[in-house]
């Protein structure tokens, strides 16, 4: 629009194109940054209540600007770099961190019109984007010389890195449904919400996204009462605020990514017609994510890196590989709705009650809903399945410890010998 | 047309990595900076450190990378076949789900070697 604009006012076309994209950027960039002031109010505010304090409350009205007065704090705090640092390393790292989050912008489609851009391989280029936290958090371990630092580098490989696999397998099958890895293909063929159709999805990549953010019960690198602070340990001042910046901004483009997958994005009652309306639904949706998503964080306590890694590769993994197969093998033996057909009823004038129920409800939205229906049935017979075998699996590990209690003695050899040092020996054998 | 989804892409990259370094480069000149032998030291619970962080690590890092490595990009040759999917026959189906199960065979084998034990 404003290209043509620009063009009709004597503008050279691409001088032209180039403002509209640099005044486009420019808003996807700032976005983020001019949230997450808002956003870790909110969740201090959440966190305060949570624990039963009142949070922030003195700095502008409810504690609003308490993030803008913790900012220019931070900006007049003296920038500390070790000696044994790796300069350049050191200093790349929160740059890269920040980068990967605010390249995510770019593709997520806030409604029909605007978007930074709507790439054909949309969901790749957000998997590829997000691959940069990882080199961000392992430079900046690296880097800066320090243990501490880099064991919470070392657990980045091991935690990231897995929890992208069932993040991966779970994003195939909103692509399988919609057909597209464009994001605006993926909203305008959500008839109905897929967290409806494929709930096990939705949870594999809401686990998967909350791991990848690093948030808790998943923020091992960061743990504070074993590794001190992880990676960012010897970041101060700005430098360290980046990271800080960094991790709000993912923790809120997955809110909205989730939001755009599986609750339909912009899609709601005159979103195709006034745009503004597509931005306030977007917004409602994933702020809802985004409230889970703390509630979770505040409630649940951190795991232990073996139980991260084996709740990852043999819970997550194998559940992610059942669920692609079965959605591919329902989505195929499943008729594709028929559009067309409903379309025609609801364009009908003479359908009568039925031609109402379909203008009612969108035609679309009545053709797709057989379909939701039976993959849901599968959806909820894979979580019977998996249920199922998890009692199995606990009873076999129940008894294993009922075992090993068992073939130790502790009962008194003789009576009367309760307090010998008889007891204690048996029980070491 | 291609060329100006992508050129949105570039001019963001460069922004992106311009807004992290303002911060820093205000903090570096806003903040004091009195550097002395202790404060630049590394950080280590109080006491000296003895060596650098850059030394050898435990093997069991490296191979959690080593499965990721494979299942990341087995898993992105199957995005193509996601898109297409609904236009294929009942074989798409057959031929994924071969692709899939050699996944779940890898799983299976590494499991039992005992590679997803943490030690």
């Amino acid at each position: 629009m404003l290209k043509e604009a620009l063009i009709q006012a004597g503008m050279q076309p691409g001088w032209a194109a180039f403002i509209d994209i640099f005044l486009g950027v420019l808003v996807a960039a700032s976005f983020g940054m001019v949230w997450v002031l808002f956003g870790i109010w909110v969740e201090r505010k959440m966190a305060a209540r949570v624990q039963d304090r009142i949070g922030p409350n003195r700095v502008g009205p409810w504690g609003l600007i308490q993030n803008i007065a913790d900012a220019l704090k931070l900006l007049t705090k003296e920038v500390i770099v070790p000696r044994n640092a790796d300069r350049p390393v050191y200093f790349a790292a929160p740059i890269l961190a920040v980068v990967g989050v605010i390249l995510i912008a770019a593709v997520i489609p806030f409604s029909p019109v605007v978007i930074g851009t709507d790439l054909s391989i949309g969901i790749l280029y957000v998997i590829a984007v997000g691959a940069f936290g990882v080199i961000a958090v392992l430079m900046a371990g690296w880097g800066s010389n320090n243990k501490y630092a880099l064991l919470g580098a070392f657990r980045v490989v091991a935690h990231l890195v897995s929890y992208e696999v069932p993040m991966v397998l779970a994003l195939l099958v909103p692509v399988m449904l919609a057909g597209t890895m464009s994001m605006q293909g993926l909203v305008r063929e959500q008839h109905i919400w897929y967290i409806f159709a494929v709930p096990v999805t939705a949870f594999l990549f809401f686990i998967s996204s909350q791991a990848e953010v690093g948030r808790a019960p998943f923020d091992l690198l960061e743990a504070e009462s074993e590794l001190v602070a992880g990676y960012n340990i010897e970041y101060s001042g700005m430098v360290w605020a980046m990271f800080y910046l960094g991790e709000f901004m993912h923790a809120f483009f997955v809110s909205i990514l989730f939001a755009v997958l599986f609750l339909g994005g912009w899609s709601g009652p005159g979103a195709e017609q006034i745009p503004f309306l597509g931005i306030v639904y977007l917004m409602l949706k994933s702020m809802l994510v985004y409230f889970v998503q703390i509630w979770l964080r505040l409630t649940v306590p951190r795991v232990r890196i073996d139980q991260l890694l084996a709740f990852n590769w043999k819970f997550l993994v194998p559940l992610a590989l059942a669920n692609v197969l079965l959605m591919a093998f329902l989505f195929k033996i499943i008729p594709t709705p028929d559009f067309a057909g409903a379309q025609a009823i609801a364009t009908n004038e003479f359908a009568g009650v039925a031609g109402g129920i379909y203008r009612l409800f969108g035609p679309n939205q009545i053709a797709e809903l057989p379909r939701t229906g039976l993959l849901l049935l599968g959806n909820i017979a894979l979580v019977g399945v998996t249920a199922a075998l998890l009692g199995q699996a606990g009873r076999r590990a129940r008894r294993q410890v009922e075992a090993l209690v068992d073939e130790t003695d502790y009962t008194p050899r003789a009576e009367g010998a309760e307090h010998t040092a008889e007891a204690p020996a048996a029980a070491a054998r | 047309m291609h060329l100006n989804e992508w050129a949105f892409v570039g001019v963001l990259l460069a922004i992106s990595a311009i807004l992290p370094v303002v911060p820093m480069v205000l903090g570096w000149l806003l903040g004091p900076r009195k550097p002395n032998p202790l404060k630049s030291d590394t950080y280590e619970c109080g006491i000296e450190t003895v060596g650098d962080a850059w030394v050898q690590f435990r093997v069991q890092y490296y191979v959690f990378a080593l499965v990721f490595v494979v299942f990341d990009v087995e898993v992105a040759l199957l995005f193509p076949w996601a898109v297409a999917f609904g236009n294929m026959g009942l074989f798409a189906f057959v031929a994924a789900a071969v692709f899939i199960l050699l996944l779940a065979v890898e799983l299976v084998y590494i499991w039992r070697k005992g590679a997803l034990e943490w030690m």
